[in-house]
């Protein structure tokens, strides 16, 4: 069996970039996705991707690079902040050549709008599509290059042998196979972890952080897993996200009184705490577009007309609507290094699961887009030549002893046998999910202290130990998502222990992570928390 | 409420929720009635196309459904049914690259103006939700049709100004292509994000005239004449 040169976990944005970049160094390449590539988390991304044009006013890439650096509070790499803006115009010059259909000025530009935290309109957009419109874009050019990509295959784990990748074992939801692939590189591109705060995030169900949980039991470290980012303006009964670009616009937040409170324009931890504390004085919030007019809503905020009518039966051209702050985006991720790759020899990470550390301890909206494509494309780059730096007998030698005997044995299934087996199910997980959810968005949200964390990672841990009682009711083999949605919750439980351990050890506020107990930044922990599956590493 | 799920034969669920989304629904009654249910979901706000399924004969987006007491759900037609509402797009998603839906050509970014980015803004806001291809009755007759979304993307690449070379766009998309389309306009009626792929299908008819194909149907009855001699139009 020949190994797969470049293997990529995850067809988002990240894993496609990634995968046109491998396939243009003329390695084999393959992606597999546990959805379809155009349903990813990507296609959700409203705002915009930054790149300073100046095609709305006067711009540099040293301005994007320092609003970057200020929104991450100190703890990012100013290396890779100027890397990821420096790169961003040929990354948006790139995207319009395959055919994104950017948003155009008057005068046939690509239009730009201003995001939170910005010091000007810099994030390239198309209506409130913008995600959308790049990920099918590069769906459409991965099919003109005709790589190959697999659907609905759920990672289970990243083979390694003494520190080195192997492949990768999958669960194949439709035949409820396990299927082993060998490969000489593996990329992740599998997305955050927000949907630990289930119902209280606007993330898609999908992302619940699967591979940042195989990349530990692989033995790569993960760092910053306590910044989570709160985005101000979700939908209030469903978390369905209004785009920043709302409030870009001109967009009011109101209290119930109709007084606003804060300057909309802050970057989102600021603005996320604020309304945080006027809903604990028992304050409504909502979100007010009625002065920027049924023309312009029409225009710009296509979506979020549609989307507040269906859920909130509210009309944005004439009606207040009502928002939360909820969970949006997960700052930290796999640790990776300046080639995107991790301390496992041959596993890269790209994308929300990946910390490229340039995000620090806020993201600015149109960032995430932006590292997409400059870090799919870094690690697509980067596995390649891996895989070609392969001496051919250890690339093209038969699988490593002791690695045998895991391909396709027994052992792989154990996830599935074990989910199975955990009769009697005296526990339902879909409960313990929404509980979970529950206490870290009241507990492990836009407010920490050190009382509420102590105390849910007691629950957190009596979770992890009532694990044999909880298991799946489904016994079908055929696409399981009862199993899926197990194997996922038991990820994301993992992950939430990291979380908790990172947010315990940061005895202070920084962005995203707020103690109430600790309010000042303290310049002691100006530091990433990284952590492997032993426990916090420094 | 009372909702009818077509699963290997159909089953009766009831549910206390009002003016609830067919997704939540569906959720509910997984989570916490059934969990074999099966079902594809993602986004909740009706961009990333998984949830596509047919209510009461329609398709439409679970997430953008307002469900009615008595509804009757079901799996979307003509792709294999996996297991009760999932259906495997693998085939139907196939036809994006048979008809080389892709920019052929590409050129250092060239000026797009206000008007320009209007031609083919509504075709990229296709979400491949698969609904276009379930109302299709031309796959009864013809499995290979390349269908409506994929015209439609055709559409969105040979409309697009940036793209100076889409002749063979056009050249492959002649046979189980634009001619094969009986201009019903179902797929219009089902598209949750308002596209008409009958309208594309039309435009891509005007193209490749120009580029000098004629409709098949017409020329097998002899350069445009019905049986009986009159024009046919």
């Amino acid at each position: 069996m020949n190994k797969i040169d470049v293997l990529i976990i995850g067809a988002g944005g990240a894993g496609l970039v990634a995968a046109l970049n491998a396939h243009a160094k003329g390695v084999s390449v393959k992606v597999i996705t546990k959805e379809y590539p155009t349903r990813s988390q990507t296609c959700m991304a409203q705002g915009g991707i930054n790149a300073a044009l100046g095609n709305a006013g006067e711009d540099s890439v040293e301005a994007h690079i320092k609003n970057t650096l200020k929104s991450a509070h100190s703890i990012a790499s100013e290396e890779a902040i100027r890397l990821l803006c420096e790169e961003a115009p040929e990354a948006v010059e790139w995207l319009d050549s395959i055919g994104v259909c950017f948003s155009r000025t008057k005068d046939a530009k690509i239009a730009q709008r201003t995001l939170g935290g910005a010091s000007a309109p810099r994030a390239c957009y198309a209506q409130d599509y913008t995600g959308l419109k790049i990920l099918h874009t590069l769906y459409d050019r991965c099919l003109a290059c005709g790589i190959e990509i697999l659907n609905e295959r759920f990672l289970l784990d990243v083979i390694t042998n003494e520190n080195s990748v192997c492949g990768v074992s999958i669960l194949n939801i439709r035949s409820g196979e396990i299927e082993n692939f060998e490969s000489k590189s593996v990329i992740l591109a599998t997305g955050g972890y927000s949907r630990i705060y289930d119902k209280h995030s606007t993330n898609s169900t999908a992302t619940t952080g699967d591979g940042l949980a195989c990349a530990i039991r692989a033995g790569a470290r993960v760092s910053d897993m306590e910044f989570v980012q709160f985005h101000p303006t979700a939908l209030k009964g469903s978390s369905i996200l209004i785009s920043e670009s709302a409030r870009g616009a001109g967009g009011h937040l109101l209290n119930s009184k109709g007084e606003r409170f804060v300057n909309e324009l802050l970057p989102r931890d600021e603005v996320a705490r604020a309304i945080h504390n006027e809903m604990a004085k028992g304050e409504n919030i909502f979100l007010d577009i009625r002065h920027l007019g049924e023309e312009f809503i029409e225009e710009e905020l296509p979506q979020e007309r549609k989307l507040a009518k269906l859920y909130e039966n509210v009309d944005p051209v004439y009606d207040l609507v009502p928002i939360k702050p909820v969970a949006h985006y997960t700052m930290g991720g796999i640790e990776v290094d300046k080639n995107s790759s991790t301390i496992v020899k041959g596993l890269y990470a790209a994308g929300e699961c990946a910390n490229h550390r340039v995000h620090g301890a806020n993201r600015l909206g149109g960032n995430s887009l932006l590292e997409l494509i400059v870090f799919g494309k870094q690690a697509g780059e980067s596995a390649a030549e891996f895989a070609l730096s392969l001496p051919i007998a250890e690339a093209e030698a038969s699988v490593p002893r002791g690695v045998d005997s895991f391909f396709g044995s027994d052992d792989l299934s154990s996830p599935i046998a074990e989910a199975k087996a955990s009769v009697p199910r005296e526990i339902d997980f879909y409960r313990v999910r929404e509980e979970l959810g529950n206490i870290f968005y009241k507990d492990v949200g836009i407010s920490r202290d050190e009382i509420t964390l102590q105390n849910s990672l007691k629950i957190v841990k009596e979770y992890i130990s009532q694990l044999p009682k909880m298991g799946v009711n489904d016994n079908s083999k055929i696409y399981n998502t009862n199993l899926i949605e197990f194997l996922e919750f038991k990820n994301m439980l993992e992950l939430s222990r990291l979380v908790l351990k990172g947010a315990i050890s940061r005895q202070e506020s920084r962005g995203a992570h707020f103690r109430s107990d600790f309010p000042q930044e303290d310049d002691k922990f100006k530091m990433h928390t990284i952590v492997d599956k032993n426990g916090v590493v420094s | 409420m009372k909702i009818r799920i077509q699963r290997e034969t159909l089953v009766e669920y009831e549910v206390d929720m009002q003016d609830a989304t067919l997704l939540a629904v569906l959720g509910e009654i997984k989570t916490n009635q059934d969990s074999t249910l099966s079902f594809a979901s993602g986004c909740r706000s009706s961009v990333c196309g998984s949830c596509s399924m047919r209510v009461n004969g329609k398709e439409v987006l679970a997430c953008g459904y307002k469900v009615q007491d008595g509804d009757l759900v079901e799996p979307l037609k003509n792709v294999p049914v996996i297991r009760d509402l999932v259906v495997d797009m693998d085939k139907a998603y196939a036809f994006n690259a048979k008809a080389k839906a892709w920019m052929n050509r590409l050129t250092p970014t060239k000026a797009v103006t206000h008007l320009d980015e209007k031609i083919n803004e509504i075709q990229s806001d296709c979400i491949l939700c698969g609904s276009c291809y379930s109302a299709c009755p031309v796959y009864a007759v013809n499995p290979e049709f390349l269908g409506p979304f994929s015209l439609t993307r055709v559409w969105k690449y040979v409309s697009d100004v940036r793209e100076d070379d889409s002749k063979e766009k056009i050249d492959t998309i002649q046979s189980n292509g634009v001619w094969d389309c009986t201009l019903c306009n179902e797929c219009t009626l089902v598209c949750p994000q308002g596209i008409s792929s009958k309208s594309d299908i039309e435009k891509l008819r005007a193209k490749s005239a120009m580029a000098g194909y004629t409709d098949p149907n017409f020329a097998s009855f002899g350069g445009g004449f019905g049986f009986d001699g009159s024009p046919s139009f």
